[in-house]
């Protein structure tokens, strides 16, 4: 352990983020907003790519039914936000359950395109039953939540309610995150690392690998949906095209982008490509060619991503100093 | 009971757009087979083998045969693109997490689909039937152009002649072989790169003309490679991964369920397909023909 | 302790164990030997759950295990090394054991509880017995061969098995790295009563430990009982005439 004292990246990244409201721009507000709730994204997706080595081709179908589930609630029942943000995640996390319960039964490719092909039903679904989600039109025009007692408050009550918003955003988000550094953290993420590593192996020290990928995929799906359930609201409405396949591979993308093999990697992934996003299309029109640019050089020169990079040069930068 | 002039036509429909999804999905599946790699980005070969073959007929213009030529011409173009992806750069990525490979493949599409849009803009382009298959005959009650006569009796014929080359020859024993255990025929001083390389060449050729063949009868539209990618997987996964017939096979029924899916579940139809892909994947993942998967 | 009776298995028409019986009373060291293709590995798949036998059964400690998945054997008192080294590379060698600990004491549905010390004087323990504590922070994929194969020990050791299967503990080691591995591994059988039982090509190592060997040949015991009396068989010399060792 070295003398100096380990910077908690953790609060100084939240404390970073609630200040932002007071650089004044709406602009950066929505941005902030948009980063925050797709890092949750990501790194929710990284609790089943990066720590159990499964990797989901479907992941935006949790991201839409949490989207979906908080929309319906708070806009067609008046549901209060207080209810209607956790039942993102516990819809979101019953429909892992059902749907990875199939899908563990499969390995690597297969597995993929399971997920797939649920996360494409899923979107079917959407699309299609107009009644409840309003098929392709979506869902616009999502309530914010109350959010008046805000208000009241001394620093932060002169804020637009795009910024209350936001903050309650980073306050949830920080929350989800502190409770899934937990959970990596805790005996049940090492044995997911174990199922990554070896599955024979955790076999045979008793794991039942089955069992516990299905609960890495539930977790995962859970807070995919509570950032789903966010994204509604942000977004002022919510759309199929949340759960279309090309989604997931973008979620799949950030965490990559940002390093996989990092708790906090998946995060930067998200700042990055969001921010990447927004000032290359205000130059041209060929986002995706760049993208897959960026992907291709990725895969082949830094699969550590940008965190591994990082730390890869940090380590280089150790070792010359001591020597 | 429906008019059965109307059930044939649907079926015939199906079985058309069977046959085109045959050609596309046999290189998908006979490059899973054999390189165990999922090809993302094999409808976007497919797609500029369409806009190549586009560009060609521009440049041959009066020639009687031009697309016939062109067709040719831009299935080998796709062949060299594709040995090129492999040879240059996929080939880095064998030994690394199959992640990895998907989504280099992925990132293929996003590169080739934006580069097609650059040369060839993102309106609508199409090609004008050949001459010869101009017409339209009538069977049974309806009206069947003679162009999609062709495609129903190339795609049986293009699977008759690789069942051919994969039987038949010594190249297509070592790529059954391949198929089966990688790590064998390596041992057993065959040239595994080479044949990897080969089989990429000949996966992304079939993509190719799939994409010419298919330009006379659809719109050339940028979108179409990610349309046709997701139709392919539903394919290999039916009929099964890695095996030939089984794509076969999976083109015909998906074909079916699509013409008639649309009949009995208009709200779903595509809903139906990958509800059907699910079912697949759920209770018989190795697909119809496919080899059953280890334990 | 361990009782295998009369099991088939056959691949797509491969009779690769075609009725094996065998049996071991509790703490006897015993090997299983024979050529190569004779039916080793699969008579280990089918004892520690990884394959189910067609025929036969299969008795841990007078319980019928036959068929159960290999999580549920390793519960009841089975641990197993694998023939190609099998541990977790980007674990470090202390989180290799540890993770054995964690999921044999039954740890492995918490999720809140911190990870990096528990069980700590447990695995640290272990991994001094087997000479690893000094590397308990390298990453498992970075040690020497022999030292991933003494790994893989500690991680089948941790789960407190009452047999052990050892599926060629000293494939690809040299002479002096083969001396002490079986040193260390009769040490701890000893130490912890275990019973062992062990495939082997190198005879040296088999003769010098085993207090019975059975001798397998195209998935059949050809040959079972005390080295002596397998060493003088006339069957075995046959079967292993052009054998090297």
């Amino acid at each position: 352990m070295s003398a100096r004292a380990r910077v908690p990246w953790g609060l100084v990244g939240v404390l970073a983020a609630l200040s932002v409201p007071f650089l004044g721009s709406r602009y950066y507000t929505f941005v902030a907003t948009d980063v925050a709730i797709l890092a949750l994204f990501a790194v929710s997706l990284n609790l089943l790519l990066g720590y159990t080595g499964l990797v989901s081709f479907g992941h935006a179908a949790y991201f839409g039914v949490g989207a979906y589930t908080t929309g319906l609630l708070m806009k067609k029942a008046g549901v209060p936000f207080v209810l209607a943000f956790p039942a993102a995640g516990v819809l979101a996390g019953l429909l892992a359950l059902v749907f990875g319960f199939f899908c563990v039964r499969l390995t690597k490719i297969y597995f993929a395109m399971l997920t797939l092909a649920f996360a494409q039903i899923v979107w079917a679904i959407c699309f299609k039953w107009n009644d409840l989600t309003g098929g392709e039109q979506g869902m616009p025009e999502i309530p914010y939540p109350d959010l008046a007692w805000l208000e009241r408050l001394p620093l932060v009550g002169e804020l637009r309610t795009s910024d209350h918003f936001y903050l309650l955003t980073v306050v949830l988000v920080a929350l989800c995150f502190w409770l899934l550094r937990r959970v990596v953290g805790s005996p049940f993420g090492r044995i997911l690392t174990t199922i990554r590593e070896n599955p024979e192996r955790a076999e045979f020290i008793g794991v039942h690998v089955r069992r516990w990928e299905l609960l890495a995929f539930v977790l995962a799906g859970a807070f995919a949906g509570l950032a789903g359930g966010l994204f509604g609201i942000f977004n002022r409405g919510v759309f199929p095209d949340f759960i279309y396949w090309t989604k997931s591979s973008e979620v799949l993308i950030m965490a990559i982008l940002g390093g996989m093999g990092y708790f906090y990697g998946p995060a930067v992934g998200a700042l990055v490509l969001l921010v990447l996003n927004q000032q290359i299309t205000s130059y041209t029109e060929y986002w995706p060619f760049v993208l897959g640019s960026i992907l291709i050089v990725l895969l082949f020169a830094f699969p550590g991503g940008l965190v591994g990079a990082l730390d890869a040069g940090r380590r280089r930068l150790l070792r010359l100093g001591r020597a | 009971m429906p008019d059965p002039t109307f059930l044939f036509a649907q079926s015939l429909s199906g079985l058309t757009a069977a046959m085109f999804l045959f050609l596309i999905a046999s290189g998908l599946s006979l490059i899973f087979g054999v390189l165990g790699v999922l090809n993302f980005a094999h409808g976007s070969f497919y797609m500029l083998g369409a806009y190549v073959a586009y560009q060609l007929v521009q440049v041959l213009g009066r020639d009687p045969a031009a697309f016939w030529w062109a067709a040719l011409g831009a299935a080998c173009a796709i062949a060299v693109l594709g040995g090129l992806v492999e040879r240059l750069l996929l080939r880095h990525l064998y030994a690394k997490d199959v992640l990895y490979q998907l989504l280099f493949t992925y990132a293929l599409i996003l590169v080739l689909s934006d580069a097609a849009k650059v040369v060839w803009g993102t309106g609508q382009l199409s090609i004008a039937r050949p001459p010869e298959l101009a017409g339209a005959t009538r069977v049974l009650g309806t009206l069947v152009p003679h162009y999609e006569l062709f495609v129903l009796l190339l795609g049986p014929a293009i699977a008759l002649g690789f069942w051919l080359l994969l039987h038949r020859t010594r190249a297509g024993r070592f790529v059954r072989a391949a198929a089966l255990d990688r790590e064998m025929l390596g041992a057993l001083g065959v040239n595994v790169s080479r044949l990897y390389t080969s089989v990429f060449v000949l996966g992304s050729f079939l993509a190719g003309l799939g994409g010419a063949l298919i330009a006379p009868a659809k719109a050339i539209v940028p979108g179409m490679d990610v349309e046709i990618i997701v139709e392919a997987f539903i394919v290999v996964v039916i009929g099964g991964l890695g095996s030939f017939w089984g794509t076969f096979l999976g083109a015909v029924i998906y074909g079916q369920v699509l013409s008639f899916g649309i009949l009995i579940f208009p709200r779903f139809s595509i809903f139906s397909v990958f509800a059907l892909m699910a079912v697949v994947l759920i209770l018989r993942p190795w697909g119809l023909l496919g080899r059953p998967l280890k334990a | 302790m361990l009782e295998v009776r009369d099991v088939h298995k056959a691949f797509e028409g491969f009779q690769a164990v075609a009725g094996v019986s065998l049996a071991l009373a509790r703490g006897e060291i015993a090997a299983i030997i024979g050529p190569n293709g004779a039916g080793k590995t699969t008579l280990f798949n089918l004892v520690t759950g990884h394959l189910r036998p067609d025929a036969g059964a299969v008795f841990l400690a007078g319980r019928e295990i036959t068929g159960l998945p290999p999580h549920r054997v390793c519960r009841l008192g089975l641990g197993r090394s694998f023939q190609r080294t099998n541990i977790f590379p980007r674990l470090t060698v202390f989180q290799n054991v540890q993770a054995a600990f964690l999921s044999h004491r039954g740890r492995g549905l918490d999720l809140l509880s911190r990870v990096e010390h528990l069980y700590r004087d447990e695995t640290e323990a272990l991994l001094a017995s087997l000479g690893l504590l000094p590397r308990a922070g390298e990453l498992g994929a970075f040690l020497s061969h022999g030292a991933q194969k003494q790994l893989e020990l500690g991680i089948a050791l941790a789960s407190e098995p009452k047999l052990l299967l050892l599926d060629e503990p000293t494939a690809g080691m040299s002479a002096t790295e083969t001396h002490e591995t079986i040193r260390l591994i009769s040490r701890i059988a000893r130490e912890r009563g275990l019973t062992l039982l062990f495939t082997e090509h190198d005879m040296d190592v088999v003769f010098s430990i085993a207090q019975r060997i059975t001798v397998l040949h195209q998935g059949r015991v050809i040959a079972e009982g005390v080295p002596a009396a397998v060493r003088g068989d006339p069957e075995v010399r046959r079967v292993y005439l052009g054998e090297r060792r």
